[in-house]
């Protein structure tokens, strides 16, 4: 059994690097997330069906359509890309920060999705009376709406950081596979099969994967049961 | 001190009304679906109405012919709902507390005691809850809790949707003794909707009768509830008269109160009230019998001398007619047998015999609104 643990220096690299990768995927698509399930929840607006279908895109798109995209806008050479390495002097093209930002987009709709139901499910009327009590839009956001779409906020950031840990297609096409800088786990995994001797290596990383996983689903589940009680008053 | 006119259509329902109210608690009286709602949300300012002019002690809320809209976060109408709408994920406390922040200071001493926590958590008898949530409340219970929520924003007016409506009988009689607290300690003006005459006309100074979106009737609530034209809309089976009474002496022996009104004096089963306190009684019309000469050997105790006023409208086998006794209007129910009978007509002097049983709980109000605090000092013996 000792081969269970023994890891190499390029599979533990791996895993951090996934766990960092998943984790500022999620962080950083959330307020961007809550503000756009805000929008979708009770914007009325033209365009608000077209914004709702870009938004579940990733969702549907192959991941490799998806990654190929983001290597057109965010590559050195793409619009979008060539201007904030000039001008902010971030680049996203082969490095972590390119990965994440696949896997926040691949994420993105589980995210949106899950903060917009809670929404919907948020009481009007309970807003409408704390207006009566003189709070305006911005403070009921904060003090009421807010704290009750906790669940579902929570419930969308679990489903965005597994959606970032399982990310491979997008994540391979957008910024490749360099160890140390974007090869997380199913690319690490995934390199590991196709070389020879391999397979030992590909198993482990694959049961940390499963590991990972039912860890994150677990905690989602206390966490969501927690604050849905606190929500409820229960 | 409150002058309300709106025109609003909310499909194809046409809201159309208009009163005004000089304070005390105004009940906007009608069947569901009569448009009550709608308008105390247009003074809340939960809606806009196409045309009207709201105006509460002088300040102009909405006026549509010269486009102010004063948002309902700056009206300083406390609302209580009919469903409470307490805040599930706070405490009590912290949903009595959650309008403080935005109180106007000026108000914050004006109103002097409304401005009290510890006294509108004492006055609302809510102090065992305050570090409860909503979920482990009674119904009863949350509608105080949203009484005193709506008060300490130190509201220049209130607004009840049927307060009482999702509540049972005992609960609801829970209840009405601290609206009245409100009326009478609070003096704070109130605009309260209902549907359920015995709490209209046990709480309501003016009545606002509503039917179909319009306003059919508006006057003191006994003016009101004395007009028989009006019976189709406040309701036939608990159609009867108000009167304003006077504790006026308590015989322990029988256990009997008196009570003194100009239409003559009531005795009714004893009520643990001082001398002096004023009392509103409700007389409904099937508790009165009519008698021509003043009846001999009689087991009713009370027997007013009065006219008959007004004969209503036959509605099936029985008649509804208003009486004058001494100024005071009664309200009668007799078959059409019977007032063929006795040959009543309008002149006609008649004797109006009630049983002093007939006065339950329910007939019974707290202080009249017309005068807070007139209790005599005269203790009862």
């Amino acid at each position: 059994m000792s081969w269970l643990f023994a890891f190499s220096p390029e599979e533990l690299t791996a895993i951090r690097l996934s766990l960092w990768v998943a984790f500022w995927a999620m962080l950083g698509s959330l307020p961007v997330g809550v503000a756009l399930a805000l929008v979708l929840s009770r914007g009325r607006f033209w365009g608000k069906s077209l914004l709702n279908v870009v938004v579940h895109l990733p969702l549907i798109m192959p991941p490799v359509v998806t990654g190929y995209l983001l290597l057109l806008l965010f590559g050195r050479k793409g619009p979008i890309g060539e201007f904030l390495a000039e001008k902010l002097g971030i680049v996203f093209a082969f490095r972590w920060t390119g990965a994440a930002l696949a896997c926040a987009i691949m994420g993105f709709p589980l995210l949106v999705r899950s903060i917009r139901l809670s929404i919907d499910a948020v009481d009007r009327r309970l807003e409408d009376a704390a207006g009566t009590l003189g709070a305006n839009a911005l403070w009921i956001f904060v003090t009421i709406t807010l704290p009750l779409i906790v669940p579902g906020i929570i419930a969308g950031m679990i489903l965005s950081f597994a959606r970032a840990l399982g990310e491979f297609g997008a994540t391979i096409t957008f910024v490749s596979n360099i160890p140390g800088e974007t090869q997380t786990l199913p690319t690490a995994i995934y390199m590991l099969i196709q070389v020879p001797g391999g397979d030992l290596a590909a198993l482990r990383l694959t049961l940390v994967s499963i590991a990972i996983s039912m860890l994150a689903l677990f905690a989602s589940e206390a966490l969501i049961d927690r604050a849905s009680r606190r929500v409820q008053g229960r | 001190m409150l002058s309300v006119a709106v025109a609003h259509r909310l499909g194809d329902f046409l809201l159309d009304a208009a009163f005004e109210s000089g304070g005390g608690l105004t009940a906007l009286f009608g069947r569901s679906g009569s448009g009550k709602t709608s308008l105390v949300n247009a003074i809340a300012g939960l809606i806009r109405p196409s045309r009207g002019r709201i105006v509460v002690d002088g300040e102009v809320l909405t006026d549509t012919a010269s486009g102010v809209f004063v948002p309902a976060r700056r009206r300083h109408v406390g609302y209580v709902f009919q469903e409470g709408r307490l805040f599930p994920h706070l405490t009590v406390r912290q949903n009595l507390l959650y309008g403080r922040r935005f109180a106007p200071t000026s108000r914050r001493n004006g109103r002097g005691r409304a401005g009290e926590v510890e006294h509108v958590i004492e006055l609302l008898g809510i102090g065992e809850l305050l570090g409860r949530r909503p979920a482990n409340l009674s119904g009863g219970e949350k509608q105080r809790v949203a009484i005193g929520r709506a008060l300490l924003a130190q509201p220049r007016l209130l607004v009840m949707d049927e307060p009482l409506a999702s509540l049972d009988e005992e609960r609801k009689t829970e209840i009405l003794p601290y609206i009245e607290r409100l009326r009478d300690e609070f003096a704070i003006p109130i605009v309260y909707v209902s549907h359920a005459i015995a709490e209209v006309t046990r709480l309501a100074t003016t009545m606002v009768v509503m039917s179909e979106g319009r306003v059919a009737a508006v006057g003191p609530t006994a003016a009101i509830m004395g007009r028989i034209d009006l019976f189709p809309l406040t309701g036939r089976a608990e159609a009867g008269a108000i009167l304003n009474t006077r504790v006026a002496e308590h015989d322990i022996r029988f256990g009997l109160t008196t009570l003194r009104s100009a239409a003559g004096d009531l005795r009714v089963p004893y009520i643990d009230m001082r001398l002096g306190t004023q009392l509103r009684v409700r007389i409904r019309a099937r508790d009165v019998m009519i008698a021509l000469q003043p009846p001999q050997g009689l087991s009713a105790l009370n027997i007013l001398p009065g006219t008959v006023a007004e004969i209503g409208p036959a509605d099936g086998g029985s008649v509804e007619m208003r009486l004058d006794c001494g100024g005071e209007a009664l309200i009668a129910r007799l078959t059409r047998r019977s007032v063929e009978g006795l040959g009543l007509a309008p002149g006609r002097p008649v004797y109006a015999v009630i049983k002093s049983i007939a006065f339950d709980h329910q007939a019974f109000a707290g202080a009249a609104p017309s005068t807070p605090g007139a209790d005599a000092d005269t203790r009862h013996g």
